[in-house]
């Protein structure tokens, strides 16, 4: 297999930095010891990384996200265990319509959903509360959930069920005790990039969240309609260090490959 | 069991039912309603909405901005995207894992932090990159972009890009290396190699990976909302504009309806032409 030569490392390397670059410099202004935006060139301050905590709505907006995610998350992986159970075992008039029913958040613009929920909410009553809010996001994020966890089903070895069942165990125990186990490792997968995606999920959001009831890329995104300071950098560069650090253990644990694209990429 | 798939999916199909399938009828149920600014939402079936978006060029020019900007983020992330996803695809690990990290990664960074960053790069003049020109002589004034069309695409490109790599390289994924090399052995140059057997084979994931990026460009919100601003509007934040700040959502609705049928169409229409054409890779 040949290699890059100096043409294509050169490219590489303008893309990877016009990848970066704004990232980067977000992360580079938080740290400035000026109270306007600006490069740190010979000092570097913590104070808008302390300023944080005299905007109590960002460190409030932080906690609702991570619990909006985690909560919308393990229902949407909750839920799709058993849809990704039926989908992959059975052959059933509407399969592929249900699938592709289940899957149609993808494809439907956020804004779209946004508007959507907005006016089903608020003509139910649930408009701008917490519980909307994570109705909201739980069909947002079951796609990303039921394709793990689908994946994971079709590559279950039956042999091992049929063992169980010619053993004597009933349906209840072969799920209870063998299916559920062996699809735990998509499921946690699932999760996770469920959670990262309604962590980080903006359009939709904007239009369900009401005052009380904002997340941090909400709040992130009001922040700037008003003024672009040196706070909000600090608050994304905290984002994208956590971004980061759950990144690297996420790869790690299952590889980002199979977690983006579904399988892992034959090694070279 | 004959009824065990349906009872498994039981909770699924309930909260799709109810949760997604009941407010996408509402919203285009609600296009159909009158609105006033005292009376509010009167529902009623009118085609008064419909009717004003389709005839005022206002809107024909909003919906011809999204779909520009939404093609040139394409073509751009085609252009430059898939060449990277190839040059990864010949690195040997550990390179091509921390970069394949490095690249996929900002997909999993909030898209406001990562548009922030444009922001702070070409600002006004306190954008990092334009004091720099100007300090150095370079330019005069800082050049064009925010609330620029310029700027938008330039920030989509960035943000969806990822996208794009990733499609391409999963379809790089499915090629046989041998392939290459049998060329190579048969006398064929890098750029005939190039030409004639890695971009046929490479295309199909070009052009899923151009779908989905024109499908997320045309309906992106938080990117032109920031870069844009409130006079430079697209789809999406002239729905934001009429929901949340008009109240006219019988117009908003209109909007948002309108996208989601151009948008199903043209992904759909897409999708199955790229599946006919490359059966053979497909099936």
């Amino acid at each position: 297999m040949s290699r890059n030569g100096p043409v294509a490392l050169t490219y590489h390397a303008l893309f990877v930095t016009f990848m970066l670059a704004p990232i980067l410099v977000v992360c580079f202004v938080a740290f400035t010891p000026e109270g306007y935006l600006s490069f740190p060139t010979h000092t570097w301050s913590l104070r808008w990384f302390r300023a944080i905590a005299r905007y109590p709505e960002f460190i409030a907006a932080f906690w609702r996200s991570l619990a909006l995610g985690a909560l919308s998350s393990a229902v949407a992986v909750a839920i799709s265990v058993p849809a990704a159970l039926a989908i992959a075992r059975y052959r059933f008039a509407g399969r592929d319509a249900m699938t592709a029913l289940f899957m149609s958040p993808l494809m439907i613009p956020h804004i779209v959903l946004g508007v959507a929920f907005l006016r089903f909410f608020t003509q139910i009553g649930l408009g701008g509360t917490f519980a909307g809010l994570v109705l909201a996001h739980i069909v947002i994020v079951l796609p990303f959930a039921l394709r793990l966890t689908l994946a994971s089903a079709i590559g279950l070895d039956r042999s091992i069920e049929h063992a169980a069942v010619s053993l004597g165990a009933s349906e209840w125990t072969v799920l209870r005790r063998i299916t559920l186990p062996l699809v735990v490792p998509g499921l946690m997968s699932g999760w996770a990039l469920a959670f990262i995606n309604s962590f980080d999920e903006v359009t939709m959001t904007v239009f369900v969240s009401a005052p009380g009831t904002v997340t941090l890329p909400v709040q992130m995104f009001l922040y700037i309609q008003d003024n672009i300071d040196p706070l909000v950098t600090s608050v994304s560069a905290c984002v994208i260090a956590l971004t980061a650090t759950a990144l690297i253990v996420l790869d790690r644990a299952y590889g980002l490959e199979r977690l983006l694209v579904g399988r892992a990429g034959h090694g070279r | 069991m004959r009824a065990a798939p349906y009872l498994l999916s039981l909770p699924a199909l309930m909260l799709f039912a109810g949760v997604v399938v009941v407010p996408l009828a509402m919203t285009v149920a609600l296009s159909f309603h009158d609105w006033g600014q005292y009376k509010g939402i009167e529902p009623v079936f009118i085609l008064k909405n419909w009717r004003e978006v389709l005839e005022d060029t206002y809107y024909y020019e909003i919906f011809g901005r999204t779909f520009r900007i939404a093609i040139t983020v394409t073509v751009l992330a085609a252009l430059f995207g898939a060449p990277e996803a190839y040059i990864l695809n010949r690195m040997k690990s550990p390179w091509r894992g921390i970069f394949l990290l490095v690249i996929l990664g900002p997909l999993l960074i909030s898209v406001v932090a990562r548009t922030l960053g444009w922001a702070l790069l070409f600002g006004g003049n306190s954008g990092v990159v334009n004091k720099a020109l100007m300090s150095l002589g370079v330019i005069s004034s800082p050049p064009p972009f925010m609330f620029t069309e310029t700027g938008v695409i330039v920030a989509l490109a960035h943000v969806l890009m990822p996208y794009m790599v990733l499609a391409v390289w999963a379809a790089l994924q499915r090629l046989d290396p041998q392939i290459e090399n049998a060329a190579v052995a048969l006398g064929a140059g890098p750029f005939t190699v190039l030409r004639r057997i890695v971009l046929p084979q490479a295309l199909p994931g070009i052009l899923s990976g151009a779908v989905i990026v024109f499908a997320l460009a045309a309906s992106a919100f938080a990117t032109p909302a920031i870069i844009g601003g409130r006079r430079l509007k697209v789809a999406s934040t002239l729905a934001y504009d009429e929901f949340l700040n008009t109240l006219n959502w019988p117009l908003g609705a209109v909007v948002a309806v309108l996208l989601l049928i151009a948008l199903v169409l043209i992904v759909q229409g897409s999708n199955r032409w790229v599946e006919r054409r490359y059966a053979q890779v497909f099936g």
